[in-house]
């Protein structure tokens, strides 16, 4: 019993508010357009494909039978593309440079914080990103009438449950990677993700062995959780959806609190 | 004697089979001024990162303020002010800042955090440049920072890893001024170095490590005592007739060494020894008597080859 407290003794301090505090502090010194540019590209997107290209379009039939324009079914899409971009970006990107070059990680550890403390709050902190992104967008959408139903500020809670599970797998990943040609990686795989997980038209055009590999990625769900909230088509699924959120936080928490111990605490 | 703040018994570390540190016994007292010496290598950053809780040993035991680092890493590193090899202040926040983040990192109170970080500044000599951007601070600045840094636990052992290297003398002097003082306060000092006279200046007493192990142990003056003499007669007859003459000399003195440009002749009186090689008519291009240092006990228990 004691050796089970200690060992949680060692990994959390619950001191999450001291990295987050950092964190708030540090953006003070950050490029802000740099920051913002993630949040444009899902509303540019917006603009060109959904107002654009969806004259040519007219509407389209969502998953659960309900007839949309079509930038009222790219939106949520595009929705949960925001809250990914804001989470993966930080968790990557930014995590990468602080765990390999900032140091910042190993001198937290040499305090009395521990790895849980770091990794939760480094992931809240990528959630925040992903969170503002998503609210800027969903302001986009009221201003364009695109959230057809009440259930839409379902999306809020919505998107903070994607975004928190991007961040926590964004950063176990990030944690294993020791070049920035891997950091790429995660952008060349986010691509094509972005693009195929019934993003712009439903994913029945596929043949089935496609469609269970897009359901077997995390965007699809993300992007069917909005979709459902967004239009009022609520359906059991989204508590599937939901669950694919919560094992990837859980996974990404524990992956990357480990991680972190195994780097500088051994 | 008080008990001791640190307490290692036969610590060993392993790193795929090869022992960095190999079964080395010390103590440190309440207060004391403690130190590593030794070259590139030899295991001192690595037996600093056991001390500070943030390595795991393989073997041997280990206690830091009489808890086990194993199982009470968080509680000891709270205890603990570290001063790491690399600075790692955090570029992102200003100077201030980073001694009120690091606080919180203790979960310290902000109001106590804010009162310490003011009076640090003042310690550190940089309460001018509070706001500043870390990027914008001076190497002995940063070090400075990274000091007071340490500082904002009120730490009851302090650690220091090579704490002055890469520095310029005068920021090398106001740094162990600085540190100087926190001894003055009772603070315990752990710190590894390579500079002998840093070693000289700031510790009661140091462990000469090499490979691993330890060589020596005891006060700057006793090291020099039981390992060398007590001056050094230094000639120079150029570099093609230093062994010649060494030939010639033996006998001389209590150990003769011959380096390329010079013979360092280990003697109790050194001006004598350097009367008796003139009267066999020999005559130096140079010659210097001084007193044994710390640097040649280093270089004799250490070996004078390159390490790298």
């Amino acid at each position: 019993m004691t050796a089970v407290r200690a060992q949680r003794g060692a990994l959390y301090a619950g001191n999450t508010r001291a990295v987050i505090h950092r964190g708030l502090l540090a953006t003070r010194s950050t490029n802000y357009l740099v920051v913002f540019s993630g949040f444009f590209e899902p509303v540019f997107y917006l603009l060109s494909l959904g107002i654009g290209f969806g004259a040519l379009v007219g509407t389209v039939q969502t998953s659960t039978g309900a007839e949309v324009s079509y930038a009222a079914y790219i939106a949520p899409a595009l929705l949960a593309v925001s809250a990914m971009n804001g989470a993966v970006y930080d968790s990557t990107w930014n995590v990468f440079f602080k765990l390999n070059y900032a140091k910042l990680y190993q001198g937290m550890l040499t305090t009395s914080l521990g790895p849980l403390d770091v990794a939760l709050g480094e992931i809240l902190l990528a959630l925040l990103r992903g969170a503002m992104y998503a609210v800027g967008f969903m302001v986009v959408m009221q201003v364009l009438g695109l959230n057809l139903a009440w259930t839409a500020l379902l999306a809020l809670p919505a998107v903070l449950v994607i975004a928190f599970g991007f961040a926590s797998v964004g950063m176990a990943i990030t944690s294993y990677f020791t070049t920035f040609q891997q950091v790429e990686w995660v952008t060349f795989i986010m691509l094509p993700m972005f693009l195929f997980s019934a993003t712009f038209y439903p994913i029945s055009v596929y043949p089935h062995v496609i469609q269970w590999v897009i359901q077997a990625l995390p965007l699809w769900h993300g992007v069917e959780l909005i979709r459902g909230v967004t239009t009022g088509a609520l359906s059991p699924m989204l508590w599937v959806h939901l669950g694919y959120f919560g094992v990837m936080i859980a996974v990404g928490i524990v992956v990357a609190t480990r991680r972190l111990r195994a780097l500088f605490l051994r | 004697m008080p008990e001791s703040v640190i307490s290692a018994t036969a610590l060993t570390k392993t790193y795929g089979g090869v022992a960095a540190v190999d079964s080395i016994d010390f103590e440190v007292a309440p207060g004391e001024s403690f130190g590593l010496l030794g070259p590139n290598g030899a295991g001192k950053s690595t037996t600093m990162r056991m001390v500070g809780a943030v390595s795991t040993r393989t073997s041997g035991d280990l206690t830091i303020l009489g808890l086990d680092p194993e199982h009470h890493g968080p509680d000891i590193r709270s205890q603990l002010g570290v001063v790491p090899q690399q600075d790692n202040l955090d570029m992102d926040l200003r100077v201030r800042d980073n001694l009120l983040v690091y606080g919180r990192y203790f979960g310290l109170p902000r109001a106590l955090v804010a009162e310490r970080a003011d009076a640090l500044l003042e310690f550190a000599q940089l309460a001018d440049r509070a706001k500043s951007k870390v990027d914008d601070l001076s190497g002995g600045m940063k070090r400075r920072l990274t000091i007071a840094r340490a500082l904002i636990n009120e730490p009851r052992i302090l650690l220091l890893d090579e704490p002055t290297t890469g520095l310029d003398p005068q920021a090398r002097h106001i740094l162990w001024d600085r540190l100087f003082r926190l001894k003055e306060q009772g603070t315990t000092l752990v710190l590894t170095t390579h500079y002998m006279d840093e070693a000289e200046q700031l510790c009661d007493r140091l462990v000469v490590v090499d490979k691993g192990r330890i060589m020596a142990e005891g006060s700057p003056a006793q090291l020099i005592r039981e390992h060398s003499s007590r001056e050094v007669l230094e000639v120079r007859f150029g570099s093609d007739r230093n062994a010649h003459v060494a030939e010639q000399i033996v006998g001389l003195g209590e150990r003769i060494e011959v380096l390329p440009d010079r013979l360092l002749i280990y003697s109790a009186n050194g001006e004598a020894d350097l009367v008796a090689l003139t009267e066999r008519g020999l005559h130096p291009i140079t010659s210097l008597v001084r007193r044994s240092s710390l640097e040649d006990v280093f270089l004799r228990l250490t070996g004078r080859s390159l390490i790298e």
